[in-house]
């Protein structure tokens, strides 16, 4: 085996020039949160480290994840980052196909053991023993499981991954399930969204590499560096929200001056992600900015959670799918029929029984 | 003598049964519960939005920082209360206790029940809570009040963020329900169900006032339980 290369050596062989190379770290430093004095730390790191190989699996996804990488708008990321980490398996972007893309996986896992990253795009369907995702003749889960096994750490990408999203939605016939229900006994990452944000992929590779280490998570097992505050929090329309300025309808004057999304259902007040501060596109836009509420796509279980144009959640227990004002209206007016029935037979039969 | 005995056949007419802080914990419990509902029913449903700058108006904040300080009463409130059930008289405690291992208890929810559907003729004579009112005081109140209190202060501690006591408390909420909105919707639901709780509440205590034996809504501002007869049973 080669001496592998490290990242600094990929970089210069593709014509990053050391001052691009330098301010590539301070600029991670500081999307990562770190002081200043981390930049060299970061150049450091790159320079001396061996890539770390990365396995990228694929199961039930719609690859927006991978859309979404490969338009990181670090000024590198999108040549560097990939070739920085030692991608060896991307069934969407690398070159080689069938059994000389399978045979890879075997090689990294041998010659790797327990040293490789294992990411993954889409989460296993296990309903009908997983066939409803087939990878190289092989059921999906059985390819996770298999992969995952020797890994040093998991990055769930996207909602799929972390949370099951649209293919987890009720009723679910596939029986998609989150990678972390699936492989226990690993260290996961969870980045959700759908997809999770450009920026938030590479920063999240770019700390584990650098640190040899993951990220401090929060309790669901997001980055808290990222994950820690909700879009509302951060949001820019929230002085809006505080003064009870809101959009009513989507073709009204407060929807053409910027009101708050929040009685059109914005989903922003429960939603943890960092779109309000890093927003999409190079910082270009994000939905709330365009005029849209956002629609929650990093929170479990966002599809299943009411209309993503009602602030309150429908409640389908209830058959006809109501939300917790109307069931709470209906069972406050029966009770108070019933408490004016009730008053009314009480004085009848106090009546009744008057003198005796 | 248990709080469900009944009376036993003695010249009784009144009792002291709710001491002062009791009856200042009701009434105060009473309003908070009052801005909790109407603030947070604000919250969830804002009011018509308002026009001009931002900066010209603070409503939803308003609206939000009477829902948060009405919360800490009702919160501080509730744990004043549980401390005065350790140090109050025997009546004090019963809001805590649900006795579900108790066949007289069971006994006495009958023939309350029984009382309320129109079969008994006379109801029995209780110096604390009747049987029936304990299980609504206990559900409603007791379970009622502390779902409230950790759903609600889960949602403070989203905005708090993390490595407030807030969140250190309460954070494992917001996962254990699923995720903020799931919290929001039961939350909401809570709400819900204590105006509910309210509304029989308010019916049954006049009502009892009326037909029943024992004073009910003057005993909540003197303390003082007084009974119309003296009939042993």
């Amino acid at each position: 085996m080669a001496r592998l290369e490290t990242f600094y050596e990929v970089m210069r062989r593709q014509g990053i020039t050391r001052r691009s190379f330098l301010k590539y770290c301070s600029l991670t430093a500081a999307a990562l949160g770190l002081g200043p004095e981390f930049a060299p730390r970061i150049a450091h790191a790159m320079e001396t480290k061996p890539r770390t190989p990365v396995l990228w699996l694929h199961g039930l996804e719609c690859t927006c994840c991978s859309e979404s990488f490969i338009r990181s708008a670090h000024p590198l990321a999108k040549d560097v980052v990939l070739s920085m980490i030692s991608l060896d398996y991307d069934d969407t972007l690398m070159a080689s196909a069938g059994h000389q893309a399978e045979a890879i996986l075997d090689e990294i896992i041998r010659d790797y053991k327990g040293n490789y990253i294992l990411a993954v795009e889409g989460n296993p369907p296990l309903n009908e023993d997983g066939m409803y995702c087939i990878i190289g003749g092989k059921p999906f889960v059985d390819q996770l499981r298999y992969v995952a096994e020797h890994s040093k750490a998991i990055i769930s990408w996207g909602s799929c991954a972390s949370f099951g999203c649209v293919q987890a939605a009720r009723p679910n016939p596939t029986r998609a399930t989150p990678v972390h229900q699936v492989i226990t006994n690993k260290p996961i990452i969870k980045v959700p969204g759908c997809p999770p944000i450009a920026e938030v992929m590479t920063a999240v590779v770019t700390y584990m590499l650098t640190f040899d280490r993951i990220p401090e998570l929060d309790r669901q097992g997001r980055p808290k560096m990222f994950y820690s505050q909700r879009i509302h929090d951060k949001c820019y329309r929230r002085p809006h929200f505080d003064a009870g300025q809101f959009v009513e309808h989507f073709d009204d004057e407060g929807a053409r001056k910027g009101y708050c999304l929040y009685k059109m259902g914005c989903k922003g007040p429960t939603t943890y992600n960092a779109c309000s501060t890093i927003r999409w596109n190079e910082g270009t836009s994000f939905p709330i900015q365009a005029g849209h509420g956002c629609i929650g796509c990093s929170e479990d279980g966002f599809w299943d959670k009411g209309s993503w144009y009602a602030r309150l959640t429908d409640i389908p227990q209830f058959g006809i799918e109501a939300n917790a004002d109307q069931i709470g209206l209906t069972v406050a007016g029966a009770a108070g029929a019933a408490i004016a029935a009730h008053t009314a037979v009480s004085a009848l039969k106090r009546a009744q029984h008057k003198g005796e | 003598m248990s709080v469900h005995e009944r009376v036993p056949p003695t010249k009784i007419t009144a009792i002291y049964v709710y001491e002062a802080p009791v009856r200042l914990w009701h009434w105060v419990n009473a309003a908070a519960i009052l801005v909790l509902c109407v603030t947070g029913y604000f919250i969830g449903s804002p009011l018509p939005t308002l026009s001009g700058e931002a900066s010209d108006h603070f409503l939803m904040g308003y609206i939000r920082f009477a829902h948060f300080t009405a919360a800490y009463v009702f919160a501080i409130g509730f744990l004043v209360r549980i401390w005065w059930a350790f140090v109050g008289n025997e009546h004090a405690r019963q809001l805590f206790r649900f006795p579900f291992w108790s066949g007289a208890y069971w006994d006495g929810l009958l023939q309350e029940a029984r009382w309320y559907a129109f079969l008994e003729r006379r109801p029995r004579k209780y110096v604390g809570h009747n049987p029936l009112a304990q299980f609504a005081m206990f559900w409603f109140m007791t379970v009622g009040t502390l779902f409230m209190i950790v759903t609600g202060f889960a949602l403070y501690s989203e905005g708090a963020g993390p490595g407030s006591w807030q969140d250190s408390l309460f954070g494992w909420v917001i996962p254990f329900f699923g995720q903020s909105m799931d919290v929001h919707t039961w939350h909401h639901m809570g709400m819900w169900a204590i105006i509910l709780f309210v509304m029989l509440h308010v019916y049954a205590a006049i009502r009892e006032d009326i037909m029943s034996r024992q004073s009910m809504v003057s005993t909540m501002i003197s303390g003082v339980r007084t009974f119309k007869d003296d009939d042993p049973d």
